[in-house]
């Protein structure tokens, strides 16, 4: 007979039908604007062939691409890294004038454009830059070169560890750290036992929102990087130059790489929410 | 030689003698806090960002400044740069729009339903951080080109989606996508049920319950995720560039205006269209800001 | 409105929230559902209101089957324990909210709304605030708000849950002789939930005691507290000594203790005599005084029996003095129970 009472709908339950119109319009549009993107790219990368797709990922200057764009996260994410502890830990466990608006410093990359973001250093250390001719008479090349690559890279992935830590830093308070030293512990033994502890689930789920912008910057990157083959090229900056010259095989084998990527990131970062539910301690949006 | 105090010192510790003892020295540097590391950690931050942030940032309004303010002008407005404008605003407003409106929905089945695939849907909402612009530029380009997936449905029609405003609007509905779902989640999961069961037991249908408590409430989350998906569509450069035609005063987004004047090597010239979208983002920033405040007062 | 609740049953999970409640409401009462937390009471007031549904039995208002009608087609007022106000809404449109949803010819015209928010906010004396924000307003001034918003609706039972719980004491205690008032001037039925007896014992015409899904005792606040029906009644409202001990023969002793109890089963039972039941007497148990404290007009007296067993005696003012040293008490009236 309970079966009577659940036919009742309660008052803050929607109507079923409405449920259903809501989560198939949510469906129907989601599927449109996301599945069908990362479907097609698939599916034009095996239109000739898993093979056809296999060597456009595997020619020298498709791997060099691969290799630029791997170290390129791989001095970005850990610089961003540190930087994002260093910053939390400054902001999070003292006092002093001026939090919000350092805060919002840190954050100002997420607000610029990444065209913009790529102009600022090509203004620095490009040849017509502030410190264009010092470079050129030291024989150092940082825009058209690996350097600015990363040095962008490192722009527009600034504040991504920042923004995690800050947030779950203030929210876990000072009372641990204060107990520590109180008890005769060093800075650095406190944040290493201490802190660092507590914040390492924010922490790696900053480092993958980091690594996989990192990995797939393309307007910053574009604009420093002089697009030069098998050189100044990461994989997404690849893909265009492949699109552009009608190797839509190629274009789309290297994009499917990247959508691996971005598939294994989300993967990971699902796995983290379900596994620590507190680690989004910083709601609201990118 | 040290003895210990014993009572007759106190006694003998008049005003005179206290005064003659030096008082202690304030330490230069008040500690902000019981925890060690301030110097160092600010230190290392401050700098950092200076050097990688706010320095170069400079650079971009130093050399618009270069110009004299009529020069500036006549860059900042002239009718190629307005064009522009109003192709990536306009667009960037459309999409937020279209995100504002589903991104609600998304956040109310995601908040309140359960159905199967939920775990899934929640994992694709944040598809647009992971991937790569480019890899959907090309893949937005490719579907809505005349005889791509949808464009092949799209040309009998009469309607070009790909190579004008259209696409454009396309690609920054698929970009701006994940801000108005995270930002209303958590407002509409801390929401109180009492408020609902209120204007339930007043007589309000489930419509009127909506509309009237909650979408309101809903409020300021929405503005500021409408806001932020705006501010990233203004910007967007990769998911962009490939689906948008690309022909100056009629389907060129302002972020290639600037690469175009740096590719003649116009710095001022780029640096000056630069300076106008930073004023945007600025200008965002501060209505995000202001919203919150806002919102802030009914609580 | 009258209401009757017949043999309702409701369970969260396999937990019993309800246990076959039988229930009659009289038209026009002011009734208490008291109990301890977890004792369903707060269940039940759902249930007549519409918010949860039984699993089985019956809710009747005036006769007719309203068991599984929506809260909004039962014109109940509801008066929640934060208030729930609309906080983007000032408060003349929380007050009016419920006149505003109704369409057609059930909704009055504006000028008729608004002389009903008027004259509402002067009932609950909050004149002059219709145009604040619910922010702007104290705990007691909202719960007012609520209060009026409910009525506004001119609703046929006037439901209430815990509504001062969030109050502090003094607001509390003026909003317990508004509520009497507010109940006298509108005539209508009114049920409030609370875990307070003495809020309960102080407001209600009458008091139902809940306890594990079960109604123990319906009556007046006298008959509750001074017939209690069972050990739980008699331990929940009021203050009693409690003693454990055997029956026989219709008398209760537990070592010194003898008490009268008759009608009680032979057998293991618990007696309980309430402070004020203690009263001195040469021909009672001797008890050693350990403390007597004077406060206000009464005395507080500790005391330990010889048998080591510690009670409370409530005593007058003037007899503080007697209570010193080793005394001897008797109980007046006890309550006992078969355990």
């Amino acid at each position: 007979m309970s079966a009577v009472a659940t036919r009742h709908r309660r008052a803050t339950d929607d109507p079923t039908w409405a449920k259903v119109l809501v989560i198939g319009t949510v469906m129907a549009f989601l599927a449109l604007v996301l599945i069908l993107p990362l479907v097609a790219v698939f599916a034009e990368a095996l239109r000739k062939g898993l093979d056809a797709a296999l060597a456009a990922v595997s020619n020298p200057d498709a791997l060099a691409a691969v290799k630029l764009t791997l170290i390129t996260a791989a001095i970005a994410v850990p610089f961003n890294a540190v930087f994002g502890l260093c910053a939390s830990w400054a902001i999070a466990k003292h006092d002093f004038w001026g939090k919000p608006f350092l805060i919002t410093l840190i954050d100002l990359p997420f607000s610029v454009s990444p065209v913009v973001a790529g102009l600022i250093y090509v203004l620095v250390f490009g040849l017509q830059g502030w410190m264009g001719e010092w470079l050129l008479d030291n024989d150092l090349k940082i825009i058209f070169a690996v350097p600015g690559i990363v040095l962008a890279t490192i722009f527009v992935t600034f504040p991504f560890v920042a923004r995690e830590l800050i947030p779950l830093m203030q929210e876990q308070g000072t009372s641990e750290e204060e107990a520590a030293v109180s008890m005769g512990a060093s800075g650095l033994y406190t944040f290493w036992r201490v802190t660092a502890p507590n914040v390492r689930w924010g922490l790696l789920y900053g480092v993958l929102l980091c690594n996989a912008r990192a990995m797939g910057e393309f307007g910053a990157v574009s604009v420093v990087s002089g697009h030069i083959r098998g050189l100044t090229n990461t994989m997404p900056l690849h893909v265009e130059i492949l699109y552009n010259e009608y190797d839509f095989v190629g274009a789309f084998a290297v994009a499917a790489l990247l959508c691996l990527l971005a598939v294994v990131t989300l993967l990971l970062k699902t796995a983290l929410e379900v596994a620590q539910p507190d680690v989004r301690a910083g709601r609201g949006g990118h | 030689m040290w003895r210990a105090r014993t009572l007759d010192d106190d006694q003998t510790m008049t005003a005179d003698t206290a005064e003659r003892r030096p008082p202690a020295k304030r330490p230069l540097f008040r500690r902000r806090s019981a925890i060690p590391g301030f110097g160092l950690t600010m230190g290392v931050t401050l700098s950092v960002l200076s050097l990688i942030v706010l320095i170069p940032l400079s650079a971009v309004v130093l050399k618009a400044a270069q110009q004299s303010p009529a020069e500036f002008w006549t860059v900042a407005t002239s009718q190629r740069a307005l064009a522009a404008y109003r192709l990536t605003f306009g667009a960037a407003f459309v999409a937020a729009l279209v995100n504002g409106i589903f991104g609600v929905l998304t956040a109310w089945a995601l908040v309140r339903y359960d159905f199967p695939g939920k775990t899934i849907v929640n994992a694709l909402v944040d598809l647009p951080f992971a991937l790569p612009t480019a890899v959907a530029g090309i893949a937005l380009a490719t579907l809505y080109s005349p005889n791509g997936w949808i464009g092949q449905f799209l040309t009998p029609l009469g309607i070009k989606a790909a190579y004008n405003p259209i696409g454009v609007t396309i690609a920054l509905i698929f970009i701006g996508l994940p801000f108005v779902v995270r930002t209303i989640e958590p407002v509409l999961r801390d929401a109180a049920e009492d408020v609902e069961e209120a204007a339930a037991s007043l007589g309000a249908s489930r419509f009127d319950t909506i509309v009237r408590i909650v979408l309101p409430a809903l409020a300021p989350a929405w503005l500021t995720g409408f806001a932020l998906a705006f501010a990233r569509g203004v910007g967007e450069y990769g998911s962009v560039i490939f689906i948008a035609g690309n022909m100056p005063y009629k389907s060129e987004i302002a972020p290639l205006l600037i690469i175009i004047q740096l590719e003649q090597f116009e710095y001022a010239r780029a640096a000056t269209i630069a300076v106008v979208m930073l004023a945007v983002s600025f200008t965002m920033l501060l209505v995000i800001n202001a919203i919150q405040a806002w919102s802030r007062r009914f609580a | 409105m009258t209401i009757s609740i017949r043999s309702v049953e409701k369970k969260f999970g396999r937990y019993p929230a309800l246990n076959k409640v039988d229930l009659e409401i009289a038209d026009g009462e002011l009734l208490a559902l008291l109990g301890p937390s977890g004792s369903g009471k707060t269940t039940l007031l759902r249930t007549i209101a519409g918010l949860e549904f039984p699993d089985e039995g019956q809710v009747l208002f005036d006769g007719e089957d309203v068991t599984y009608a929506s809260a909004a087609a039962r014109r109940v007022g509801f008066v929640f324990q934060q208030y729930a106000l609309f906080k983007h809404m000032t408060v003349a449109k929380n007050i009016a909210f419920g006149l505003d949803v109704r369409k057609g010819q059930d909704k009055p015209s504006k000028a008729e709304i608004a002389r009903r928010v008027e004259d509402l906010l002067k009932l609950v004396e909050l004149e002059g605030l219709g145009q604040r924000y619910p922010s702007q307003l104290s705990g007691g001034q909202r719960q007012r708000v609520a209060l009026s918003r409910a009525l506004a609706v001119q609703p046929s039972v006037l439901l209430l849950d815990e509504p001062f719980g969030a109050l502090d004491a003094t607001v509390r205690k003026s909003l317990r002789r508004e509520l009497r008032r507010v109940h006298d001037a509108t005539g209508v039925t009114t049920i409030f939930v609370t875990h307070d007896q003495e809020e309960a014992l102080e407001l209600a015409d009458r008091v139902a005691i809940l306890n594990q899904g079960r109604i123990e005792q319906i009556g007046t606040p006298d008959q509750v507290h001074d017939q209690p029906a069972s050990a739980f009644v008699c331990g929940f409202v009021g203050e009693a000594n409690s003693f454990q001990g055997e029956v026989s023969s219709g008398r209760f002793s537990a070592g010194a203790l003898a008490l009268p109890a008759s009608g009680v089963r032979d057998g293991a039972a618990m007696a309980y005599v309430r402070p004020h039941d203690f009263v001195l007497d040469d021909a009672g148990f001797e008890v050693r005084v350990d403390r007597a404290h004077v406060q206000g007009a009464l005395t507080t007296v500790n005391a330990t029996t010889l048998d080591g067993r510690r009670i409370e005696i409530s005593a007058s003012r003037a007899e503080a003095a007697r209570f010193q040293g080793a005394v001897r008490v008797a109980a007046r009236k006890a309550h006992v129970y078969a355990a």
